[in-house]
């Protein structure tokens, strides 16, 4: 009896290690791309062969994807991804989206999409657990108030410190409300941008921080009566970048970064900024 | 005298317990080497993956946990204050609904039907939907005086959905008490609400006390709700560290504050378990 109690759960763990036996990745392997050669369409290691899966949140917000729908190539990061699709050599049906939470975007392990695009701010630290692609929009953080609210007329961020601040989480916004507003108080972090913006609708909060083309949105569409205050000067002279979010080491990026590239002096990525972000210009800077 | 005739073990006595430690010995040997074994297989199969690398430096990196530690913990007293002050509220509400529905009068029959829908309605809503609901409906409505505080509102929240999960556990304990406890107390010449008050009460309450603590278990666990609605808790705190570096180790160490909490109460649940035993059958071991 003692004996076959000793064995049963050595047994069982045996079971369950050899049931999840260890399985090599292959796809990471490849040599990094370089010519144009290697980013021929067949010779790319996809996750899925002939189609080239994109990740992306849900739900998908204006003006980076418009009505909630990343496969209507409207909005800007729809119209990047199809474009950087088109330069890889993929027709439009052979796009596939997948939804991908922010928080799982970056876990660990093999991932279910080729890139993720999803308004994901490069940093160094980040760039320990997944590759980023090359930078697609240079992005700058904005504050947005109510028109009657008490830091309507606010022209530096000293005149902030004392506003309740409203942000998402995760998002970089979060930093720069740290690192420049200062604020005496704590700013409120909430789980997604629709709960920042109803939590100014109540008046909850006095203000909130968003990238500048969300701001603009959120102006025009979202809440009436609100207004950008002003954006944010870009932290330590380094604009922040979004990039493409692709599996740690992932081979792809050499060719994302190729057809990124030309895009970028063929005048295309600054077309579709203009088509998309054209209202993201002229806020006043707050110093 | 009495040196002449000290007490000696017996040599069949001696033999005896020399068999017993063997046995003792014997037994602890085979249960050290099986968890060693197992423990052992089992890190060994973690290690051994070839992901391991990876999710080492993803869930298990030391500068991460040193470097997210501070923020969490004083996220942490965040919980801790919530916890503080839901409780006490709590008992008093659970209590108050649990005796709401014991009211036979007919004329207070619109309070019981209240109590009833009461414990159905927010026992039935998940408690995250339910600081949803009061965390943003109720500043939505614009009412002046309504607590605007994240924090009021997220307790607010707790509140009104543990009250429903107590209530019912307050009234569990109250119809274990005998029926013959009341009848007898009535006999006595006790009314009842003083029947209710010294016979009935003192007796529910006892027995439903680890039912109780386990109910606060799980309320310091979801006091992390209230993230949702801005307050900077452990769990908010170490999801901001987690996406600013997008490593997972700052969830580890929420994880770990919670457990620091919630196993003291735990050992005292078993604690008070083991003394209502002694009390109930003593020397029945």
């Amino acid at each position: 009896m003692l004996r076959r109690l000793t064995v049963l759960p050595v047994l069982a763990v045996l079971v369950a290690a050899a049931a999840c036996a260890p399985a090599d990745d292959t796809t990471a392997a490849a040599p990094s791309a370089s010519g144009t050669a290697a980013c021929a369409k067949e010779s790319l290691p996809l996750k899925t062969a002939g189609t080239l899966t994109i990740g992306t949140d849900k739900p998908a917000y204006e003006p980076w994807f418009s009505d909630d729908d990343p496969t209507n190539g409207k909005g800007f990061e729809s119209a990047v991804a199809y474009a950087v699709a088109e330069k890889l050599g993929f027709a439009e049906t052979e796009v596939k989206w997948e939804t991908v939470g922010f928080d799982s975007s970056y876990a660990p392990g093999p991932k279910t999409f080729d890139f993720d695009i999803n308004q994901v701010s490069i940093s160094e630290a980040r760039a320990k657990a997944v590759t980023f692609s090359a930078g697609y929009y240079d992005v700058a953080q904005a504050v947005v108030g109510l028109e009657d609210g008490k830091f309507a007329s606010a022209t530096g961020v000293a005149a902030l410190k004392d506003a309740k601040i409203g942000v998402q989480v995760g998002t970089t916004s979060l930093t720069a409300v740290q690192d420049q507003i200062k604020p005496g108080t704590q700013p409120q972090v909430f789980n997604n941008q629709i709960d920042a913006v109803n939590a100014l609708k109540n008046k909850q909060v006095d203000a909130i921080v968003v990238d500048l083309p969300t701001a603009f949105y959120v102006t025009a569409a979202q809440i009436e009566g609100s207004k950008i205050i002003g954006q944010l000067p870009a932290a330590g002279g380094t604009p922040e970048r979004f990039g493409l979010v692709l599996e740690k080491g992932s081979a792809l990026v050499g060719c994302l970064d190729q057809a990124l590239g030309e895009l970028r002096s063929s005048g295309d990525l600054a077309k579709i900024q203009d088509q998309w972000l054209a209202a993201a210009a002229g806020a006043p800077v707050l110093r | 005298m009495s040196t002449a005739t000290t007490w000696a073990k017996s040599d069949r006595q001696r033999e005896r317990e020399r068999l017993r430690r063997r046995d003792a010995r014997r037994s602890g040997a085979v249960a050290t080497a099986s968890t060693v074994g197992v423990f052992g297989l089992a890190v060994w199969a973690l290690v051994s993956s070839p992901g391991w690398p990876r999710v080492r430096e993803t869930f298990f990196s030391w500068s991460e946990f040193a470097g997210s530690f501070g923020d969490v913990l004083s996220g942490f007293w965040v919980n801790v204050q919530i916890f503080l002050i839901a409780e006490p509220i709590i008992l008093v509400v659970g209590l108050a609904v649990a005796l709401a529905r014991g009211v036979r009068t007919p004329a207070f029959f619109p309070l019981r039907a209240l109590a009833v829908a009461y414990t159905d309605v927010f026992r039935g809503i998940p408690t995250i939907l339910l600081v949803y609901l009061v965390g943003f409906g109720v500043p939505a409505l614009n009412l002046s005086g309504a607590p605007s505080s994240p924090l009021a509102l997220g307790v607010i929240a707790l509140v009104l959905s543990y009250g429903a999960y107590v209530a019912e556990v307050f009234r569990a304990g109250i119809a274990s008490v005998h029926p013959s406890q009341l009848a007898a107390a009535r006999s006595l010449g006790l009314s009842r609400p003083q029947a209710l008050r010294y016979v009935v009460l003192p007796q529910a309450i006892r027995t439903v006390v680890p039912p109780l603590l386990n109910d606060f278990a799980s309320l310091q666990k979801d006091t992390a709700l209230v993230a949702v609605l801005g307050v900077i808790e452990a769990l908010r705190q170490a999801q901001i560290h987690s996406a600013l570096t997008f490593n997972y180790t700052p969830y580890l160490a929420a994880a770990l504050l919670f457990v620091l909490l919630t196993v003291p109460l735990a050992r005292f649940t078993d604690w008070l378990a083991a003394r209502a035993e002694r009390r109930r059958a003593p020397g029945d071991r």
